[in-house]
């Protein structure tokens, strides 16, 4: 076990460095900072050869990375558009993107799960059958589309929230957002679900549970479950990357300042300080969680362990 | 169209098992697939039926009816009954006949590796039995799974009781098998084709571990199984099936030397010998019938050389051939002698 | 071992010929639907040969989700190519004094901000979509078979490389990706959006490639073929990938839907196609706004996107199970 543990660390090394420098170089040898730092008007020539030292662009692309990395590991993420330190950015922000996050992870495992267990175990049922059309339609509906329609019934229409969240975001305001952004990711979770529990059910080693004369709920939780989960959870675990990108979505839809918000934001006014230190978090984050996830799995199911 | 027919076998004391006359179906899209007509065996203490047939013939469907566990749906009894120890378990409530299972009678799978779940440990899914049935502590459940695998002989048990079944060569993993039924000492194991997915040297060592077993237990075993060679040596009385139906029962040598049903002997026929070399192999010609339409009468006359007109009409009983065999050919004399 | 009595030979032969129909073989109780076949004495049935495509054919035929999605695709299609069968006006001539607008003869779908037409631009906007979910697709599963099929197919070194190429790829949630990227693209076609999706999008379909073909790679046929002295180029073309493919065309079916959808949440965000292109994205970016006013300016062009992701989504579903040898 513990190879493995190593060996999927080692993995996540030269990734994280090639999506960090990918991502670097796409902001920055592709746009221009300088011209940014300036506003609408041009830059003077002197002012604007102060600004490249200033960032380090008078440097060979290769050398601004590793500054940039050296930097980041002391914890400094340059300055954003508006003077503010990064971090402090960063310190606003990614509690209420986590909070929201939270919230959809909640919504996507709980009905996710149980949807997909009572589907699974009721196959080719009028329950399943629904089940079946209504996540492919809520898996076709973009999330932002989704997001508005919900804005407008329940924020607009029907006023049972404010279609905008308030600045510090707190858990009862962030259900809805939570729940939008969530839906995608529930469907599949469901569909995954289903597959994996209708596969299970049929399965030899259930069959086992039952002839040893085990009560149902052990044989369902103890046996069909426990390994029916497994791929359910690994996608959970993938899917963070996906949710980070509704989450930009939903905030701007429901006006939530958090990750996405600030983000974009730095995109319109092509910070690339802001872009490019959020951004490399925000990967960061997705790394850690895949490889937590690849762990879980390894304890799941002890075939891994070993390979 | 069928009697009741009824095995005749020695008494020597109140059978284990008795199945009366059973009948399942399984209700299809295409149809409804007679899986067993009308199968009647006994099973005494300590002794052995074998089951044979190919696939189709219902033995396997016949076994998980036994123990409860068939798929239903698709799978219903329509008719008949189970009679363990005196009592009919098709008549128990579910939760009755689930304390029975495992308990009383229990049942070994062909495939040992997709029959264990993968990821417990064996020691866990062993200790199981003693958890669930006799409200044992973990601890005391443990102990006793270390027993059981020493017991199967499983080198260093104590050891391997918290690896997991993919750690395990294929032998081993069926001895583990063996062990889960044997763990409270039922009074009927069901082996259904336990040794068909190991290799001839392994198929031999885990044959003898179940005689021996079953001699010092002195449980009733079943062993289902399309090998005639595996057989000879531990059963005592086979029945052959076909189509859902019994066709032939015997005491195990008699039925070896002189078959009294054409099926039989066409089973018999298709051992590969070794004074057969240079010739073709001989099988019997054609596929065992499609459930959803056996043929009328007896249902092996379109393979059968001996078919005459009555066999394509009336549905053979089990004629008695002697006080401990019994045969279901309307010819079985002639299949006797010829 | 027991010896049989009777030799079977000529004993064995049936005595009143073989009149009798023979009913065909099943495997256990349950029914596969198999033609009737061949005799062959003395034991075995023959049957034609049926291969995974026309099975798999024969299923979609039947499929009510399949013809009703494909007939869906096939009217966006024609729509995409010829708007003016259906609507006759021009997306881009607007009055604004019709701005918000709710319907009126002529206009089923109302007026959106600047005054345009909704309908026309609902219709005309099947076109950028289309367009760049069927390249995108085309594009990631080309580059994904060939790189994730080499790769599975020599393994070694290069194997590993794309492994970790790929790895990085994924490492970018592909919103992220897009905003970071496109963000600094200037142009207003269509390319750069349908490069960024290939871009992004080609790991996916590379790692099922690559699955695949290391799968159909083991099986015994291909080591009977290289053993008749086939080259790689020849066990590629004709052994491994008519077997391998089936996995890609799944995925890559359904992978159009989600790029469909995935092009209008970057049109969307504004970093996707931009005016003068007419896409729902856009369109539905700028209405949102305005949703308590007019709210039929973003409801048109989210609706036909819905139908639209969902007709590629259900033809990949179909396709799925009628290729899932697991289902049948």
């Amino acid at each position: 076990m513990g190879r493995y543990v190593i060996r999927r660390v080692l993995q996540m090394i030269p990734v994280f460095i090639g999506t960090t420098l990918l991502i670097f170089f796409m902001v920055y040898a592709l746009g221009d900072p300088v011209a940014a730092k300036c506003g609408d008007r041009a830059c003077d020539p002197a002012t604007a050869a102060q600004i490249r030292h200033d960032l380090y662009l008078d440097h060979p692309l290769w050398q601004q990375y590793l500054h940039y990395m050296a930097q980041i590991f002391q914890g400094d993420f340059g300055t954003a558009y508006n003077g503010q330190q990064v971090t402090e950015l960063m310190g606003s922000a990614f509690p209420v993107t986590l909070r929201l996050t939270i919230v959809a992870i909640l919504f996507e495992i709980v009905i996710g799960i149980t949807l997909g267990v009572i589907t699974g175990m009721r196959r080719g049922r009028p329950v399943d059958t629904g089940a079946l059309v209504l996540t492919l339609i809520v898996i076709s509906i973009p999330t932002f589309v989704t997001g508005y329609v919900l804005q407008y019934l329940l924020g607009v229409k029907w006023g049972v929230i404010e279609p905008s969240v308030s600045a510090e975001a707190p858990f009862n305001e962030l259900i809805v957002p939570g729940l939008v952004l969530a839906l995608v990711s529930l469907a599949y979770v469901t569909r995954l679900t289903r597959t994996s529990i209708a596969e299970n059910t049929r399965a030899d080693y259930v069959r086992t549970a039952i002839a040893k004369g085990l009560p149902r709920s052990r044989v369902i939780t103890r046996h069909l479950l426990r390994n029916s989960l497994i791929p359910v959870v690994t996608f959970i675990g993938t899917d963070i990357g996906a949710l980070m990108g509704g989450a930009i979505v939903t905030e701007r839809i429901f006006n939530i300042r958090g990750v996405g918000f600030q983000l974009y934001q730095g995109i319109l006014r092509l910070d690339s300080a802001t872009v490019v230190g959020f951004v490399t978090i925000l990967v960061i984050v997705f790394l850690a969680a895949n490889l937590l996830v690849d762990l879980l799995y390894a304890v799941l199911d002890p075939r891994i362990r070993y390979a | 169209m069928t009697t009741e027919p009824t095995v005749p076998s020695v008494p020597t004391e109140p059978p284990l098992l008795e199945v009366r006359d059973l009948h399942v179906e399984f209700r299809t899209r295409d149809g409804v697939a007679h899986a067993v007509n009308g199968v009647s065996y006994t099973v005494s203490a300590a002794e052995t039926l074998a089951v044979l047939g190919e696939s189709g013939s219902g033995k396997s469907v016949t076994a998980q009816a036994i123990m409860g566990i068939l798929d239903s749906p698709p799978g219903f009894v329509t008719q008949g009954e189970i009679l363990f120890r005196g009592q009919d378990l098709l008549k128990m409530n579910a939760e009755d006949r689930r304390k029975v299972r495992g308990a009383k009678m229990a049942m070994i799978f062909q495939d040992a590796l997709s029959s264990l779940n993968p990821v417990l440990s064996v020691g866990n899914q062993l200790a199981e039995m003693f958890i669930v049935h006799e409200g044992m502590s973990r601890k005391d459940a443990k102990s006793k799974a270390i027993e059981l695998m020493d017991r199967v002989r499983i080198p260093a048990a104590r050891d391997r009781v918290g690896d997991y079944p993919h750690q395990f060569s294929g032998g081993m993993r069926q001895r583990i098998m063996i062990a889960m039924a044997l763990a409270l000492e039922p009074d009927l194991i069901i082996a259904d084709e336990p040794t068909t997915a190991l290799d001839v040297t392994v198929q031999a060592q885990v044959m003898e571990l179940l005689a021996e077993l079953q001699r010092e237990y002195s449980m009733g075993l079943i062993l289902i199984t399309h090998d005639l060679g595996v057989v000879a040596d531990v059963a005592d009385y086979i029945a052959v099936m076909y189509a859902g139906r019994i066709v032939e029962t015997a005491p195990v040598h008699e039925i070896y030397r002189r078959p009294a049903h054409p099926y039989t002997k066409g089973l018999l026929a298709s051992i590969p010998r070794l004074d057969q070399k240079g010739r073709e192999l001989y099988a019997i010609k054609g596929l065992p019938p499609n459930l959803l339409h056996i043929p009328p009468g007896c249902a092996f006359n379109p393979r059968c050389p001996m078919a005459q007109a009555v066999c394509r009409a009336d549905v053979p009983p089990l004629y008695e051939v002697s006080p401990t065999r019994a045969s279901a050919c309307h010819f079985w004399k002639e299949a006797l002698d010829g | 071992m027991p010896e049989p009595e009777n030799h079977p030979d000529e004993a064995m032969e049936p005595a009143g010929g073989t009149g009798a129909t023979m009913d065909l073989a099943q495997d256990e109780a349950r029914g596969l639907e198999r033609p009737p076949g061949h005799e062959t004495a003395p034991g075995g049935t023959t049957e034609k040969p049926r291969s995974l495509w026309s099975d798999a054919w024969r299923d979609l035929r039947r499929n009510p989700v399949f013809i009703l999605s494909a007939l869906v695709i096939a009217f966006l299609v024609v729509i995409s190519i010829w708007p003016g069968l259906i609507a006759s006006g021009n997306p881009l001539s607007c009055n604004l004094a019709n701005s918000q607008k709710g319907s009126a003869p002529g206009h089923p779908f109302g007026f959106d901000n600047q005054g345009c037409d909704v309908y026309t631009r609902v219709v005309y906007g099947a076109r950028a979509s289309v367009t760049v979910g069927v390249c995108a697709t085309l594009g990631a599963a080309i580059l994904g078979s060939v790189l994730g099929g080499l790769a599975g197919f020599f393994g070694g070194a290069g194997d590993a490389v794309l492994s970790r190429v790929s790895d990085i790829f994924f490492g970018i949630p592909i919103v992220l990706g897009g905003l970071v990227f496109l963000s600094v693209v200037t142009g207003t076609t269509v390319w750069p959006v349908i490069g960024f999706i290939v871009l992004l999008g080609w790991p996916q379909i590379g790692r099922i490639a690559r699955g695949s073909v290391i799968t159909a790679r083991q099986n015994d046929y291909v080591q009977a073929a290289r053993a008749l002295g086939a080259g790689n180029s020849r066990l590629l073309l004709r052994h491994i990938a008519p077997n391998a493919v089936a996995p890609v065309i799944v995925v890559a079916t359904i992978a159009l839907g989600t790029y469909i959808s995935l092009e209008a949440t970057l049109s969307y965000l504004g970093v996707g196609l931009k005016p003068p292109t007419v896409s729902w994205g856009i369109d539905i970016s700028q209405a949102s706004s305005q949703i308590r006013n007019a709210p039929h300016m973003l409801l048109w062009p989210a609706g036909a996107l819905s139908v639209t992701v969902l007709a590629f989504i259900m033809l990949g579903d179909a396709v799925r199970d009628a290729l899932d040898p697991k289902l049948r």
